[in-house]
């Protein structure tokens, strides 16, 4: 066991470094950079620079130089003192501007998670065993509309359902005349009223999803031969299900929790945009279509980072649960 | 001799019986229509007895097991009746749902059961020790450590090597024999008085499969249980089996002790199965026995004799008309043919 | 038939007449089968069905309702439209449109604004149309530059649909190669592809395709940035396909078939091409089925946040850009059409594929 941590763990590094410098590289594929990005916002205002301002402005942010040492450079800072650099749009460091807004980010998708997870592997797993029930053909058919309907539609229709037939203040993450307002209960019901669109979106169509995959995977199950020792130990039938099938239905989903670490911290980024909430989402299709580089660079950077991490969590976990991956 | 009909007196369980059925049916219901797997099926099983259950793919030994332990598929029913008396008093089992307190508290307990595949019978995430213990702790409490301790116990019964490291050791680390073991010890992990085995030698080599048997036939002799032995290897019955019920298209065509059916085969189906084995010494140039044509699909089973189809000695206008009625060549024998019987 | 004759039948069809009859059973997937040609058809006839060009711009008739078409007067009647009147509220300053008495006759085969018959000349003629001063005939109504929605759906299905399509011919290329090499040659190959696949599926797609669609510059011909997206889509889709491919190639070889091909003195790519490839086909086919969505939703999710296509070219996700404001979608829900558009083909792929899936399964039932 200990073995299979320390060869993943080791694996992990070369991954990181080449995943950082893709990062870096994704980052300055394309043509022109933030300066050409400020010069087109500049001319839209209505104002004009001249050739020898923007290239002044290019050796300022250290834009002439070549890509490997601007990469060292910025590795560098990351590492040792863990500086990301400076939003050229914001002009506010980069590790300031994700850190404000990771809080909510994580809340947000944390308690998406546990209510997807919560709903979804109870019902997947009561569906399998009921299978051809009516529950089973409600449970397939949300599965199907669930898979459909894209997240943002789902939220503009909540949306507007919210707005226009129940009255109620949507979009943003609470009223404005709570933005600097001291936290009271009051300020608590808004930010709930506000707050139940964007997890029932979330854990809608997270749901949908885990639902199929846990009823494919418990169907699979239940046919194997050892379920049917298991009723032959006199197990009740609860017993049998959660201690045998389920187990074993579940390694496949362990194998991918990992993965909800990235997306954890991404958010969901269309709905966010849709519902206006001030998650890290927004914040990085800002940074891409400002092509605010080390801001988008740092985001890419702790996105990849916490998939090889995930990646590596994973495995550990499933090596962990499954005795066939752990002694192989 | 005239014809005695099988014993139908419901109220006869004598002390000596463990297990009796009395006219078992079960039909499936599938989306082709009812299909009929088994049809009238009565045999029954004395106190440390070993019932040899023979019979093709599709001839319904398998349900009918299912059918005892209540284990059937959710979408068959079944009728007749079931008895088990594991100490004493004779418990009906037909009838009894599949998750009822009942059955619950003797599978596992009074009943074992030994299924075909050892590879996937098991569970794969679980230890042997710990699914042994599990069961232990179900129907005997007890402290964990107990249960612990009593599964190393049964490894060491059932001749694995070092019982104590077994526990630990997951199903796939093992060999098919090594799981089958194993799943014998599960199975008498409560000391049943009843152990089903179904098939459990098929899917093992030869060797492993009489090693195997050997270990079955000591533990049978140990702890006195009786056993029905699934099978379709006729070979294997005569190795391990006190009396013998073959069966053909969900229904027993011919009961007896292993001596009568080898030596005094009744019924033209338990002939022609005894004359399609290669024996070693036989004269040489014997041509191997086959049976004509393929076993009826279970959509469409045939009228009268349900081995009329296929019975050289077929007559027309009695077998494929009227079912045959049952004969007693001698006592403890029981046929289920027109022709045996001398009627016309 | 009788059940002799119908178990011969079965015995004796071929591989193919088995999984059109098992396909068949699945009514929900016949019926989107059905759904999905009649859109692709409706696509490609986009000029001669819709009514007006996508881009025709109206200011007097802005967020123009949704209008019925009549068949019933007090009796059978020829498909009619009331009239329209324009009012403008003075408080709100909002246009309002109601209906009064006069009712317009719908007319089939009109003339038109002109439109290329696939290159080979030009024509003006429309399956239907109204002829009305003030008025146009909008199925679904108008946004807020009085474009009629109608119109602009049937020119969106034809890049949206088209997208889906193509992303998953560019999928499929990459996912049958990566896919047949790592189930073909195994060891480190495998083990490498292997890594390069699940690292790719653990990255959430969206940033992931944000990240890499927002490197395309602005400026460049919207059928580049086309072609552009779609491949982007592929880059990470094709794992799914490539898993399927590995998958069926890894079971394949251990079939006995296919070992007894192989001691019959077969060559390799005879092997591979007359034996495995046949045996996968229905498999490739049902796993792109059930990544034609996925691009779709894909291009749509891009287009909507304004990192895919961008106006003038018409796809769904573009029509739905329309519809991100909150006050539009409550002036105008009618905006949301694309979206339920999106839905119902997506959700018409799943079906299909899942139809598909279980015919291609020989001991399916």
């Amino acid at each position: 066991m200990l073995r299979i941590i320390l060869t993943r763990c080791l694996w992990a590094i070369p991954t990181l470094i080449v995943v950082s410098f893709i990062s870096f590289v994704i980052i300055q594929l394309p043509p022109g950079d933030y300066v050409t990005a400020y010069v087109a916002e500049l001319r839209r205002g209505g104002e004009y620079l001249t050739d020898t301002q923007v290239e002044l402005m290019r050796q300022d942010f250290g834009l002439r130089d070549p890509i490997l040492w601007q990469y060292a450079r910025w590795i560098t800072k990351i590492l040792l003192h863990g500086d990301f650099g400076q939003s050229f749009h914001y002009n506010a460091p980069v590790s300031s501007l994700i850190w404000d807004r990771l809080g909510l980010t994580l809340l947000l998708s944390t308690i998406s998670l546990v209510f997807t997870w919560g709903i979804a592997i109870p019902i997947g797993v009561y569906s399998a065993t009921r299978q051809y029930s009516v529950v089973d053909y409600v449970v397939t058919i949300f599965g199907f509309v669930g898979k459909g309907i894209p997240e943002f539609l789902l939220a503009l229709i909540l949306m507007w359902v919210g707005f226009s037939w129940l009255n109620m203040d949507v979009g943003g993450l609470m009223s404005p005349e709570f933005d600097t307002a001291p936290w009271s209960i009051a300020k608590a019901l808004n930010v709930l009223e506000h707050v139940w669109i964007p997890i029932v979106v979330l854990a809608t169509s997270g749901a949908a999803g885990l639902i199929r995959v846990m009823r494919a995977n418990m169907l699979d199950e239940l046919g194997k031969p050892y379920v049917e020792t298991a009723y032959a130990q006199g197990f009740s039938e609860r017993q049998v299900v959660w201690n045998y099938p389920v187990r074993v239905a579940l390694n496949p989903f362990i194998s991918t929790v990992g993965w909800a670490l990235p997306a954890l911290f991404s958010g969901d980024v269309i709905t966010a945009v849709v519902l206006n909430l001030p998650t890290t989402g927004p914040l990085l299709l800002q940074a891409l279509k400002m092509q605010d580089m080390y801001l988008a660079g740092g985001f890419i950077l702790i996105l990849s980072t916490f998939t090889v991490v995930g990646t590596l969590l994973s495995d550990i976990l499933l090596a962990w649960s499954d005795p066939r991956v752990r002694l192989g | 001799m005239p014809p005695i009909p099988m014993a139908n007196d419901m109220t006869n369980f004598p002390p000596e019986r463990l297990l009796d059925l009395r006219d078992l049916a079960v039909t499936f219901a599938t989306a082709e229509g009812p299909v009929r797997a088994v049809q009238g099926v009565s045999y029954h099983v004395n106190r440390g007895e070993v019932l040899g259950v023979v019979g093709e793919s599709g001839s319904g030994k398998s349900v009918t097991v299912r059918a005892i332990m209540r284990l059937l598929a959710r979408n068959a029913t079944d009728t007749g009746t079931i008895r088990f008396a594991p100490d004493g008093e004779p418990l009906t089992l037909s009838g009894q749902p599949r998750d009822s307190k009942l059955m619950r508290s003797l599978r596992g307990n009074r009943i074992g059961m030994i299924f075909q595949e050892p590879m996937t019978a098991l569970s794969p995430v679980h230890s042997i020790g710990t699914q042994i213990a599990r069961t232990v702790l179900l129907h005997r409490g007890g402290s964990k450590s107990a249960a612990r301790d009593r599964a190393a116990e049964l490894l060491a019964r059932v001749q694995l090597p070092n019982p104590g490291e077994m526990l630990d050791r997951y199903p796939h680390q093992l060999s098919g024999g090594m799981r089958q073991r194993a799943m014998i010890a599960l199975a008498l992990a409560c000391d049943p008085a009843l152990l089903i085995a179904d098939e459990p030698t098929t899917a093992l080599d030869v060797t492993t499969e009489a090693q195997i048997l050997d270990l079955l036939r000591g533990l049978q002799k140990d702890l006195g249980m009786a056993i029905v032995f699934i099978t379709h290897n006729f070979g294997v019955v005569a190795d391990i089996a006190d009396r013998v019920a073959v069966m053909y298209l969900g229904q027993v065509v011919e009961t007896g002790s292993v001596d009568d059916i080898f030596y005094a085969p009744g019924h033209p189906y338990t002939k022609a199965l005894l004359g399609s084995i290669p024996r070693l010494g036989a004269a040489k140039r014997h041509r191997l026995q086959t049976i004509q044509g393929m076993v009826p699909d279970p959509y469409h089973i045939p009228k009268g004799c349900p081995f009329h189809t296929r019975c050289d000695h077929v007559r027309p206008g009695l077998c494929d008309v009227t079912a045959p009625p049952v004969f007693s060549p001698r006592p403890g024998q029981e046929v289920r043919c027109h022709l045996t019987g001398g009627a016309a | 038939m009788t059940d002799t004759s119908r178990a011969e039948s079965h015995f004796t069809a071929s591989a193919r007449t088995l999984m059109w009859r098992r396909f068949r059973k699945h009514r929900l997937a016949v019926v989107s089968l059905v759904f999905l040609v009649a859109c692709y058809l409706a696509a490609l006839f986009a000029p001669f069905l819709a009514p007006y060009p996508p881009d025709k711009i109206e200011k007097l008739q802005t967020f123009v309702p949704p209008q019925m078409v009549h068949i019933w007067d007090g009796g059978p009647a020829w498909p009619f439209v009331y009239e329209l009147k324009r009012t403008r509220n003075a408080e709100t300053a909002r246009v309002t449109y109601e209906q009064t008495d006069k009712k317009i006759p719908v007319q089939f085969f009109v003339r038109g604004a002109e439109w290329s018959v696939f290159g080979l000349g030009t024509s003006d003629l429309h399956l239907f149309g109204i002829e009305a001063k003030k008025q146009k005939l909008n199925l679904l109504g108008t946004d807020s530059l009085g474009q009629d929605v109608f119109s602009r759906l049937l020119y969106g299905a034809r890049v949206t649909l088209s997208a889906g399509l193509v992303g998953v011919a560019f999928a499929f290329v990459l996912g049958l190669t990566m896919g047949a090499i790592s189930g073909y040659y195994g060891g480190r190959v495998d083990t490498a592809i292997q890594r390069l696949m699940e690292f790719i599926r653990s990255v959430p797609t969206i940033p992931l395709w944000m990240g890499l669609a927002a490197a395309l510059p602005i400026e460049w011909d919207p059928l580049f940035v086309y072609v552009l997206i779609t491949l982007i889509l592929a880059l990470i889709s094709w794992t799914s396909l490539a898993r399927v491919v590995r998958g069926r190639f890894l079971s394949l070889k251990s079939e006995d078939y296919v070992l007894a091909a192989r001691l019959s003195g077969a060559s390799q790519t005879r092997i591979i091409t007359r034996h495995m490839l046949p045996a996968m086909t229905s498999y490739i086919i049902a796993a792109m089925t059930l990544a034609v969505p996925e691009m779709i939703l894909g291009e749509t999710a891009l287009s909507f946040l304004g990192l895919g296509l961008r106006p003038p070219v018409v796809s769904w996700g573009v029509l739905l850009q329309d519809a991100q404001n909150l006050r539009s979608v409550a002036l105008a829900p009618w905006l949301l059409t694309p979206g339920l558009a999106v839905v119902l083909v997506v959700l018409a792929f799943n079906f299909l594929g899942d139809g598909l899936r279980d015919a291609a399964d020989p001991y399916g039932q």
